[in-house]
């Protein structure tokens, strides 16, 4: 392979070897485990607690929520190695997303409760 | 991982062009700010979403109900189909994530097992997807009907099998007063029995009452349906009228029972064409217009999404076996189609979670 002095390849220097490979390897498959416990909780959940205006539809909404933040959270992290760039990166990446779908969140459901009355 | 040899090229770094910024490649920097994007443009799908299901209270489908099919196999099965598509999904993302472990150990064959699975796994989902699709345009044996009171109701329960159509008047393909149509004398314009029956319904082709169905069918011929009963048909009340509220989704009690006359509410429905059945553009079968709408839409530029990113991973997948990557000395290129597809598989888990859990 040619090495340009034009641009730095920096992949080229990205490189780990088979030990440090098994142990990269050890923690995908864990952080696989955990978004399979994930999901099937979440599957149980939304079997055993029907839909309707209870509070134990209500917590277990939220329980969802949450844990689908959560498992994106593990998907960004780690299997999109996220975690593992500048920490100045990560920010660009999740700070201006963030920002933008809490308030995206917060609007829908405002404007929401607004049109509601009206619609019914 | 990254960045970790950076230090002795960030005295290398300065506006010459030559480093770039984060000590990322720019393709891959690219790669995060389209995602980002595209990111925003799925929430806000996933928000406006949210927004008209809201206001649509207790007449939106409710996801077991209307997900509850397996193919092949008949009975009910609540969301184990799209359960078992997550999975899929989400195991072809941890595939992609170990091919692009063995491209940092410059390990080809490990490279190429692990990208050929994500593409099968890809195929697999896009495959399922297609298949809920034209589950869903075709629609339940029973349909949704409008009983007399005026409210909207779907149903639940084992439909009885039609057995034949006994002949009481002959049209002009099917002759013999009392002789039988089954589907193996049946035409193929007419389809089969079932299809039959539904046409006649949507088309106020039948009447009679539940028991003592009469079908018109398309050449004129007038039969009476002989059809296994119903078993435990339950009306699912989603739009109230003079006299049936709505029925609530924890409380089964709220539905209309066999011993409440649901029988001969649904057929009185049927014999005057109040029903609907499947999915097209401007009705389905499961719940308000924009069901259909939201439906199509979300799950369908998902879809598109994943189609993309199975046709990204073929071409990076020939150009490792063709050697592209191990003459360049790394394989960027498969971790940059892997955060695309990581991308996918997110997406899905928060649509897989609104759209069919909530």
């Amino acid at each position: 392979m040619e090495e340009r002095d034009d641009i730095i390849e920096y992949s080229l220097y990205n490189h780990h070897d088979e030990a440090e490979g098994k142990k990269i390897r050890k923690k995908i498959w864990k952080v696989t485990l955990i978004l399979s416990l994930v999901t099937i909780f979440e599957v149980l959940c939304g079997m055993y607690v029907k839909q309707g205006d209870s509070i134990s539809w209500l917590a277990i909404k939220v329980i969802f929520i949450v844990l689908t933040v959560v498992k994106a959270a593990y998907i960004v992290l780690t299997f999109m190695h996220l975690g593992d760039e500048k920490k100045i990166f990560k920010w660009i990446v999740l700070l201006p997303y963030l920002i933008f779908m809490v308030y995206l969140i917060f609007i829908g459901l405002s404007e929401g409760a607004a049109l509601f009355p009206r619609m019914h | 991982m990254s960045g970790h040899a950076s230090n002795e090229m960030r005295a290398n770094v300065g506006w010459t062009g030559k480093g770039s910024p984060f000590s990322i490649g720019y393709g891959k920097i690219m790669m995060w700010f389209f995602l980002v994007s595209d990111a925003l443009t799925f929430g806000g799908f996933l928000v406006a979403f949210g927004l008209t299901r809201y206001s649509y209270g207790g007449a939106w489908p409710i996801g077991e109900e209307t997900f509850d099919a397996l193919p092949f196999l008949s009975g009910s099965y609540p969301l184990a189909y799209v359960a078992l598509m997550t999975f899929i999904l989400i195991i072809s993302s941890v595939t992609i994530v170990l091919g692009v472990e063995a491209g940092h150990r410059m390990d080809r064959r490990g490279v190429t097992k692990w990208l050929f699975a994500t593409i099968v796994g890809g195929l697999v989902f896009i495959g399922s997807q297609a298949w809920e699709w034209s589950h869903f345009i075709h629609g339940t044996n029973f349909g949704r009907v409008e009983i007399s009171d005026g409210s909207t109701a779907t149903v639940k329960g084992k439909f009885g099998e039609i057995q034949n159509f006994e002949i009481v008047r002959p049209g002009s393909h099917y002759q013999g007063v009392g002789e039988k149509i089954t589907n193996a004398n049946i035409t193929a314009e007419d389809g089969d029995l079932m299809h039959a029956f539904q046409h006649a319904a949507a088309k106020r082709k039948l009447s009679g009452t539940a028991g003592a169905m009469m079908i018109t069918l398309h050449d004129g011929t007038v039969a009476k349906v002989n059809k296994e009963a119903d078993k435990d048909l339950q009306l699912i009340v989603k739009v109230p009228g003079n006299e049936y509220a709505v029925s609530s989704a924890d409380d089964e009690s709220t539905r209309i029972h066999e011993d409440e006359g649901s029988v001969e509410l649904y057929y009185e429905a049927l014999a005057k064409g109040n029903v609907v059945y499947g999915a097209n553009l401007h009705e389905n079968e499961y719940g308000p217009q924009t069901y259909g709408h939201f439906f199509f839409f979300v799950t369908g530029f998902h879809g598109f999404h994943v189609s993309i990113g199975i046709m990204l991973m073929i071409v990076v997948f020939i150009n490792v076996l063709k050697g592209t990557y191990e003459k360049r000395g790394h394989y960027e290129m498969v971790e940059k189609v892997g955060l695309y597809w990581h991308f996918v598989d997110l997406v899905w888990v928060f649509v897989f979670t609104f759209f069919y859990l909530i």
